[in-house]
């Protein structure tokens, strides 16, 4: 971890100074914001994937396979429908995130509570239900998205590409507040995460208020993929890439290990992978190219090696 | 005392248990028998809330399992399941540590590792302690899950079906902790057991399930009986009393 904590701190300076033109104090303040974006996303998306993985009891679904992210752009593709993009304008975009976040919340954790909070069900089943819902949202959104004229179309569109590059800088005051309002959340059932590992019937005998945790981790859920989706858009698989490399690295069970690990290498992988990519070799948009692609690696090896099992 | 009353539950149409009443008074061992599907893990997953009742009600000290708070039943109460499989990779000590969740919630101490340290003895597993579970036997991962319900420290304890898998000898030293612990420190235990010489030998009570129903009750002299037996299994079997002890044998 301390290794890990250093790489951050290395990306996180070269980020900040590398292939810098013009002045110091107009560039770092950019860059600063920047930065903190993609930490604020990083940290999002690994705490989201690792909790979802244990209340579900499985480490290949995650919150953007079983279609969260697709929901909440439908959320936003419906907003824009329904209200407009000429009385979008003026409305506060913080006001704007803050009510899609709220809606995200109340129907994510009313669809997935019901999926996952019941009796227990396959794998395979869930993974399905998942695709299945992801097109769903998807093509709900596009088919909105036709009808709506060109304009208000642009307005969208921008935010549906993932981009680590582009990230709407000012919602990231509102992001932060409610990454932290989830935060804390997830700090007061912390004590329950390396339960509810054993499952639902061992977690509840050992005393474990298993709906309760649930849903509790949940809304810490459906608040953190907002955050990252409204932030920088729709990533697949980045959650998974990182959740099980922190499985890996980390060696144990234990969330007060796996979780700190999780978000320091998906910081590098952000920062550093920007740095790299962009500032070193020079390539525009390829960091969510190449992470997806390794992800979508990952997801594969874990589909194949789990159904041998 | 676990007190089962109107207890009713059903899969669709398949009516698993059937308005069972039972009252297991506190301490002793009691057996609970029947054939494949009669009900029994049902039965026990209700007593301990893994399932709800469709109707009916189950107590244990008088506390009512749908309703107590799930951390006041598990310093009370711990199961083994039947089947127990984990997604997360854990060693057999990790395991059993979570035994004492109830009572430490996460920070374990010195106390509870000397619970640790006492169930992986009684269960043979010293050797095994820092082993992944994905890396043992069937029989070997079994008596560390019952390492895990022992260490919960509870005063009822019930498990379905422990000697799955276990050989001769571990089967063995498993009833005889289960005695133990009923004897030496007052533990109420109810077991599903297959093999009814075990029952028989080990138990001070017998409760014989078929279809959803308690069709006889009581000691194992009372059970043990041909015309019981037949009830119970359809099947013939012969009892003989052998050094003392009741054994039944099916007829070739
Ligand atoms: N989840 C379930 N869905 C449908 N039927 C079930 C389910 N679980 C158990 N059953 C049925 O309930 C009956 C009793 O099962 P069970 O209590 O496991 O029996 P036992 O433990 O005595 O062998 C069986 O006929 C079984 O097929
Ligand atoms: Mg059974």
């Amino acid at each position: 971890m301390m290794v890990l904590g250093l790489l951050v701190a290395v990306a996180a300076l070269g980020f900040m100074t590398l292939g810098a033109r013009g002045a110091w104090d107009y560039v770092l303040p950019f860059r600063g914001v920047k930065l903190a974006a993609l930490v604020l996303v990083a940290f999002a998306i690994a705490v989201s994937t690792v909790l979802f993985q244990t209340v579900t009891d499985n480490r290949i679904l995650t919150p953007s396979i079983m279609g969260f992210d697709a929901l909440y752009v439908l959320l936003q593709t419906t907003v824009v429908f329904t209200v407009g993009s000429a009385r979008m304008v003026g409305i506060d975009p913080r006001l704007r995130f803050t009510v899609e976040v709220l809606l995200m919340v109340g129907f994510a954790g009313l669809l997935f509570r019901w999926l996952f909070a019941g009796a227990r069900r396959s794998l395979h089943l869930l993974l399905l239900v998942g695709i299945v819902l992801g097109v769903l949202f998807r093509s709900l959104s596009s088919f909105m998205q036709r009808l709506i004229d060109p304009n208000e179309f642009a307005v969208l569109q921008e935010r549906f590409f993932a981009s680590f590059n582009a990230v709407d800088s000012r919602l990231l005051g509102a992001a932060a507040v409610m990454v932290l309002g989830a935060s804390l959340l997830a700090w007061r059932l912390r004590r329950s995460f390396d339960v509810l590992l054993l499952g639902r019937d061992n977690a509840t005998m050992l005393g474990v208020d298993h709906r309760r945790a649930v849903t509790g981790v949940l809304v810490v859920v459906a608040v953190m993929v907002s955050v990252s989706t409204a932030l920088v858009g729709p990533v697949t698989f980045f959650g998974l890439l990182v959740a099980n490399l922190a499985y890996q690295l980390s060696g144990t069970h234990r969330h007060r290990a796996v979780l700190p690990v999780a978000v320091l290498l998906a910081v590098l992988c952000l920062v550093g992978g920007q740095v790299v990519l962009e500032r070193v070799l020079g390539y525009d948009t390829a960091l969510s190219v190449v992470i997806e692609f390794l992800g979508g690696l990952m997801f594969l090896t874990l589909l194949l090696r789990g159904s041998r099992r | 005392m676990i007190e089962v009353t109107g207890a009713t539950k059903s899969y669709g149409d398949l009516r698993v248990l059937d308005d069972v009443h039972l009252r297991l008074p506190r301490g002793g061992v009691t057996a609970l028998i029947g054939a494949n599907g009669a009900g029994k893990s049902t039965l026990l997953s209700c007593m301990s809330r893994l399932l709800h009742l469709d109707a009916g009600a189950v107590t244990v000290d008088g506390l009512d399992v749908s309703t107590t708070r799930g951390d006041v039943l598990a310093r009370r109460l711990a199961t083994l399941r039947q089947d127990n499989h984990l997604t997360a990779r854990l060693t057999v000590r990790d395991l059993v540590t979570f035994g004492r969740y109830p009572h430490s919630k996460g920070r374990a101490t010195a106390d509870d590792l000397v619970h640790v340290e006492r169930s992986l003895r009684f269960l043979d597993l010293e050797d095994l302690a820092d082993r992944f579970l994905d890396e043992l036997s069937g029989g070997q991962r079994q008596r560390a899950f019952v390492a895990m319900v022992l260490c919960q420290d509870t005063d009822y304890v019930l498990l379905d079906e422990p000697l799955n898998n276990l050989d001769l000898k571990h089967a063995v030293a498993m009833m005889r902790l289960l005695r133990r612990a009923a004897d030496e420190l007052g533990a109420t235990v109810v077991v599903v057991l297959h093999d009814i010489n075990v029952a028989a030998c080990y138990a001070d009570h017998v409760v014989a399930m078929r279809d959803g129903v308690v069709v006889h009750e009581g000691s194992p002299e009372q059970v043990m009986q041909t015309h019981v037996l037949r009830e119970v299994f359809d099947l013939d079997l012969r009892v003989h009393r052998i050094d003392g002890r009741l054994v039944a044998l099916h007829v070739a």
